[in-house]
């Protein structure tokens, strides 16, 4: 692709309004050695075989560095499954990318981190499934990986990376968000990603095991707030809240096709990690077409940019440019429609229902996970 | 911690921070962990005196001379901006 070919897709993007994006989460391979209950990995894993390769990554690197993208998520699946990781680092540095890489650390040995270092690694976020390995092997469905997970972090206090610590945490392990923040400070992480469960992909499956009660989800709000008054300076804290609980739905990406885009192992460009399970949609590959013209020309893309796609009581509403009408893929799963108010808000007529089936939900004792398989070869 | 912003201070910027030139959009950006914050000539004239060595009296006093503008004020108005990357961790004092 050529310089030239770009701007002009961003000259005809900006003339219809369509920023350029500012991330982009490279999904490198659905292979995981965890089985995470919640993954957000769709249910249909990408076969090992229809991966992209070195070349192709490197390439969509570049593309996407020219299209605007400042900052690039590294993450799968378990990135370090990829054996050419470390060439594929140096490949986005290179292009000018902010490269941040997103792992359960499984995987990563002193001397694969002391590559990355060299190879100009910016970031790393280091997934927690628990904060003792009892919870955290359970939940990974990984025996072991606690403490090796715990070493890889040693590793990477020791080499300097700059750390974000990523809680997902949900009914089983809400108890230890406590905990979890201590663990980061233990860890020199800048950051904590406070997220409570968001029903996608697997975690669909298990909302009977994992769907938090109000009590736990009012609480973690406050241990989040009291630690971001405490940790000022020291500990950044991002929080996910539990929308299921919440009166108004999350905000879909800052805006569907305005901020950041998905690139899937095999290839096909997402607006969110979900957008497959709108089957309606139909998604363009960086096999065949530029990223620039995914992004700016892509159907999937420009399906729910703007607002003409929406229906009431979206449509009149003043929120409509703070959440966008909430979040497709769960207006999808929960209402059946994916133009649909998120049934998460309460103007919208399943809101009622939605609650009492949350509650529900959150209190069923006998639910049992269900782990993610791993994709075919 | 984040009060800890004085004259004496040695403002770093840390690892896993960078300035960059966005040439898409044509302005600077500080890229950090999650967060790509845009600045304007003034946030980039006062990220480019820090080089880990001098101090924040110092780095102030060559701004105002630089731009002909009250110490008082642009101690102030530099002081505000660097508090807020504190406390965020894009900015680290020494
Ligand atoms: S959520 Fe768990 S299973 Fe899914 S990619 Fe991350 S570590 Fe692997
Ligand atoms: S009606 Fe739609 S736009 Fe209004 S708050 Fe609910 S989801 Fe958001």
């Amino acid at each position: 692709m050529d310089g030239a070919e770009v701007r002009d897709w961003r000259a005809e993007g900006k003339a219809n309004g369509i920023p350029a994006p500012i991330a982009m989460l490279a999904e490198l391979t659905h292979r995981c050695p965890l089985s995470c209950p919640y993954c957000s990995n769709p249910v249909e894993l990408a076969q090992k075989s229809l991966e992209l390769d070195t070349s192709d990554w490197v390439r969509v690197f570049q593309q996407a560095a020219e299209l605007g993208v400042l900052q690039l998520h590294l993450s799968g699946g378990e990135p370090a499954a990829r054996r050419d990781l470390v060439d594929l680092v140096k490949a986005a540095r290179d292009a000018g990318l902010y490269t941040n890489l997103i792992t359960s650390g499984i995987g990563l040995t002193e001397r694969r981190l002391q590559e990355l270092d060299a190879a100009g690694l910016d970031h790393i976020q280091l997934s927690l499934q628990g904060t003792d390995a009892n919870m955290a092997d359970r939940i990974g469905g990984y025996k072991g990986g606690f403490q090796r997970k715990m070493q890889v972090a040693e590793w990477i206090k020791d080499i300097g990376f700059p750390l974000t610590l990523n809680a997902v945490v949900h009914r089983q392990n809400l108890h230890q968000l406590p905990r979890a923040i201590e663990m980061a400070l233990e860890m020199n992480a800048r950051r904590i990603e406070v997220a409570i469960v968001q029903f996608h992909g697997w975690a669909m499956s298990n909302r009977d095991a994992l769907m938090p009660t109000k009590e736990q989800a009012q609480e973690a709000s406050r241990v989040v707030a009291e630690a971001r008054d405490r940790l000022k300076g020291q500990l950044v804290l991002d929080y996910v809240p539990a929308d299921y609980h919440a009166d108004y739905p999350k905000r879909c990406m800052g805006g569907w096709g305005t901020t950041g885009l998905n690139v899937a192992p095999d290839g096909e460009v997402l607006p969110c990690h979900a957008a497959q399970t709108i089957k309606s949609l139909r998604f363009d590959n960086v096999r065949t077409k530029s990223l620039s013209e995914i992004w700016y020309r892509g159907s999937a893309f420009n399906a729910y940019r703007g607002d003409d796609w929406m229906q009431e009581p979206c449509r009149s509403c003043d929120r409509k440019k703070l959440d966008f009408g909430g979040c497709r893929c769960q207006a999808m799963a929960l209402a059946g429609d994916p133009n649909a108010t998120d049934p998460v808000c309460v103007k919208s007529p399943l809101h009622a229902e939605l609650q009492m089936h949350t509650a529900l939900l959150s209190r069923d004792k006998t639910a049992e996970l269900t782990f993610r398989k791993q994709p075919s070869a | 911690m984040t009060d800890g912003l004085s004259p004496n201070s040695i403002p770093v910027i840390p690892r896993g921070v960078r300035l960059h030139w966005d040439h898409v959009r044509e302005k600077w950006v500080l890229l950090a962990p999650e967060r790509a914050v845009a600045l304007d000539p003034i946030g980039h004239a006062i990220m480019t005196e820090i080089d880990g060595a001098r101090s924040f009296g110092t780095i102030t006093t060559a701004l105002a001379d630089k731009y002909g503008a009250p110490h008082e004020q642009v101690a102030a108005d530099a002081g505000e901006f660097l508090r807020g990357l504190m406390n965020r961790r894009i900015l680290e004092v020494a």
